[in-house]
């Protein structure tokens, strides 16, 4: 028996009435890049990330819809957002977008041996609980390969803290990568950036496409409340 | 329509000239512009509570406002808010109770729970507690209010025994309460629940979150039964600077706003006049900008405006107030009376109250019969009787 797939949105007070109604088997990715250059070596890897992502969920029959957002745009709103409730429009849009996403592709530069304050600023605006259980893909950019487990030390636990489903491949590009490809040198040893990025596009690609497609509501449209009804709230539920 | 002026009391260095007031004089100031308030044609007047500097908010807004009882002659008494998380009901009922007799009926509350993290364990709460706290206490206050001889137990507080409150309620009428919340739909619930007023302060919001948060109230306040969407209490926050050429408020409030602890180094004074209620101009600009709440949010009964901020010297602020009383006031009461449905009430006073009490018409909380939520829970009783039966 065929089992068709439901979209329906949960219950909810102003819930987003269903997917995307166009496109049911699309599935959003957004492209976080926390690059502070123009061009940027970051942003470059996010998309690449983002294209091996998409490639291969077309490959599966999915529509991707990719959605960058470049932080690097959005650096004085986020300041202004740390000290001051308000959000601008691009930046609420962003959130908007990263809240909603299917998948996430998420790119830093190291610095200091950490990801940059904007990245972690960024992030600190996101809600707790919003993205918990969305598949995420880490990426970083720098100098170096000596700075390649930063990946692991810095960005896995604060995705790890946001509940998120991060995967095992993370990909981390430094400098001497970008001259690597396949059938280079073999005293280099080490698998070449565009197969590596391959591997991991299709990795989240293959979490994303066995996932749901989660509810989106139109575009500027504030979060629905969900209502816990008062005597509940009363008797301690 | 009610137009209030509410204060959290802030200690803030003019930027101007370097001086700051002393606690003393900000004491008495907030005094002055109470009374001040009332002789331009304000009808309410509001104060925070606060535990930490910069503020001298009174911790215990009845002290304040008992004495503001004996200055003025019909200002209605409020906060902004009351912190229904760390204080005893108990205490409330009381001190409430009885600044109700001493104001003769010209009060009336708003819940908060307070944002300030240590302020809870310094009166043995715990801020993560902060929705079931605002739950539990309200619920406790209801009944302190509402009936005698009660026997209660909770999370929260030792448990009652045979209590009966004094002094009891002015008329047999519990002062009209209010609850604020920006961001959580569990107290506009709450306020739906009890048939009570929900208080949206949009200062620093984007219109988005004001009308979810209304619209959930008011949508809950019809399932409860007390009446229609559009019927429910509704009060919004503001805040203003006028002067008659719109380019002179901006260049005297520039300084500040510029360096105001709550507003100042983040994003410029044009960005966020554009985004929240703030509004620097004239007095005609203030009169539009307050008009669009109303789409925002449907006819609604209090609009209050925070004037005494950011440094300003208490001289500026008293004129302010006489510009809202000349020029604001008497253009929003009659754009306001007349864009209004006749079914749409007043905001509530204490006659009001005791007229509607002796109809018998007092919000029953959580639904009186026949309104939804009672069929919701009448259908659920009986499903759940269905499921006790043996065999079903």
């Amino acid at each position: 028996m065929d089992e068709t797939p439901s979209f329906d949105a949960p219950e909810a007070f102003g819930a987003p009435e269903s997917t995307d109604p166009f496109t049911p088997q699309a599935r959003h990715l957004v492209v976080v890049s926390g690059g502070l250059g123009d061009p940027s070596s970051s942003r470059q890897l996010a998309d690449r990330l983002a294209a091996a992502a998409a490639d291969a969920l077309s490959a599966e029959g999915i529509v991707p819809e990719v959605h960058v957002v470049e932080l690097r745009l959005l650096a004085t709103d986020i300041a202004e957002a740390m000290v001051n409730p308000s959000r601008s429009e691009a930046l609420q849009a962003a959130l908007d977008e990263v809240e909603q996403a299917d998948g996430i592709i998420a790119v830093s530069p190291t610095f200091k041996a950490s990801y940059s304050g904007l990245f972690k600023s960024f992030w600190d605006l996101v809600e707790d609980g919003v993205i918990r259980d969305v598949p995420v893909l880490l990426g970083a950019t720098g100098g170096t390969p000596r700075h390649s487990l930063m990946i692991d030390t810095a960005m896995r636990p604060l995705f790890s803290y946001l509940r998120t489903k991060v995967l095992s491949s993370g990909i981390f590009a430094a400098s001497d990568d970008w001259g690597e490809v396949e059938g280079g040198q073999a005293s280099t040893r080490t698998t070449p950036l565009q197969t590596r990025i391959a591997a991991a596009g299709a990795d989240l690609a293959s979490v994303v496409a066995r996932l749901a497609a989660r509810p989106r509501r139109a575009s500027g449209a504030p979060k629905p409340l969900e209502v816990t009804p008062f005597d509940q709230l009363l008797r301690g539920e | 329509m009610q137009f209030g002026v509410f204060t959290i009391g802030d200690i803030t260095t003019d930027p101007t000239n370097g001086t700051t007031p002393t606690e003393h004089q900000r004491i008495k100031d907030t005094v002055r512009i109470a009374q001040h308030a009332e002789q331009a044609g304000f009808e309410v007047f509001a104060t925070g509570q606060h535990h930490n500097p910069p503020f001298v908010a009174p911790g215990n807004p009845p002290t304040l406002l008992a004495f503001l009882a004996a200055q003025t002659q019909k200002l209605i008494l409020s906060t902004a808010t009351t912190l229904i998380t760390t204080m005893d009901p108990v205490r409330l009922a009381e001190d409430y109770s009885y600044l109700q007799h001493l104001a003769d009926g010209r009060v009336d509350l708003t819940m908060g729970r307070g944002n300030t993290g240590p302020v809870y364990p310094w009166f043995g709460k715990d801020i993560r507690q902060g929705i079931p706290l605002a739950v539990e206490n309200y619920h406790l206050l209801y009944r302190l209010w509402h009936e005698q001889n009660i026997d209660w137990q909770g999370r929260f507080r030792t448990p009652l025994q045979d209590f009966t409150l004094t002094p009891q309620p002015l008329d047999g009428v519990a002062p009209f309460v209010w609850h604020g919340s920006i961001r959580s739909a569990e107290i506009a619930e709450q306020a739906a629940y009890y048939g009570d007023g929900f208080f949206h302060n949009n200062i620093f919001w984007n219109k988005e979150h004001v009308i979810q948060m209304v619209q959930l109230y008011r949508q809950r306040y019809e399932y409860y039964g007390h009446g229609k969407a559009h019927q429910a209490y509704v009060a919004l926050g503001g805040q203003a600077f006028m002067r008659k050429n719109s380019q002179d408020a901006v260049n005297e409030f520039r300084p500040y706003f510029d360096n105001a602890p709550v507003y100042g180094h983040g994003p410029s004074m044009e960005q966020f006049t554009r985004m929240t209620p703030l509004t620097v101009g004239s007095p005609q600009q203030v009169i539009e900008r307050t008009l669009e709440f109303r789409d925002w949010v449907g006819d609604y009964q209090r609009q209050m405006f925070l004037i005494d901020h950011a440094g300003l010297p208490t001289d500026v602020v008293l004129e302010q107030i006489d510009i809202f009383g000349e020029e604001v006031l008497p253009v929003l009461r009659k754009e306001f009376a007349a864009l209004k449905p006749a079914d749409v009430p007043e905001a509530p006073t204490h006659e009001f109250l005791v007229a509607r009490h002796e109809r018998g018409e007092d919000p029953v909380p959580g639904g009186k019969e026949g309104s939804p939520a009672w069929q919701d829970a009448q259908e659920r009783a009986a499903t759940a009787e269905h499921a006790e039966q043996p065999g079903a």
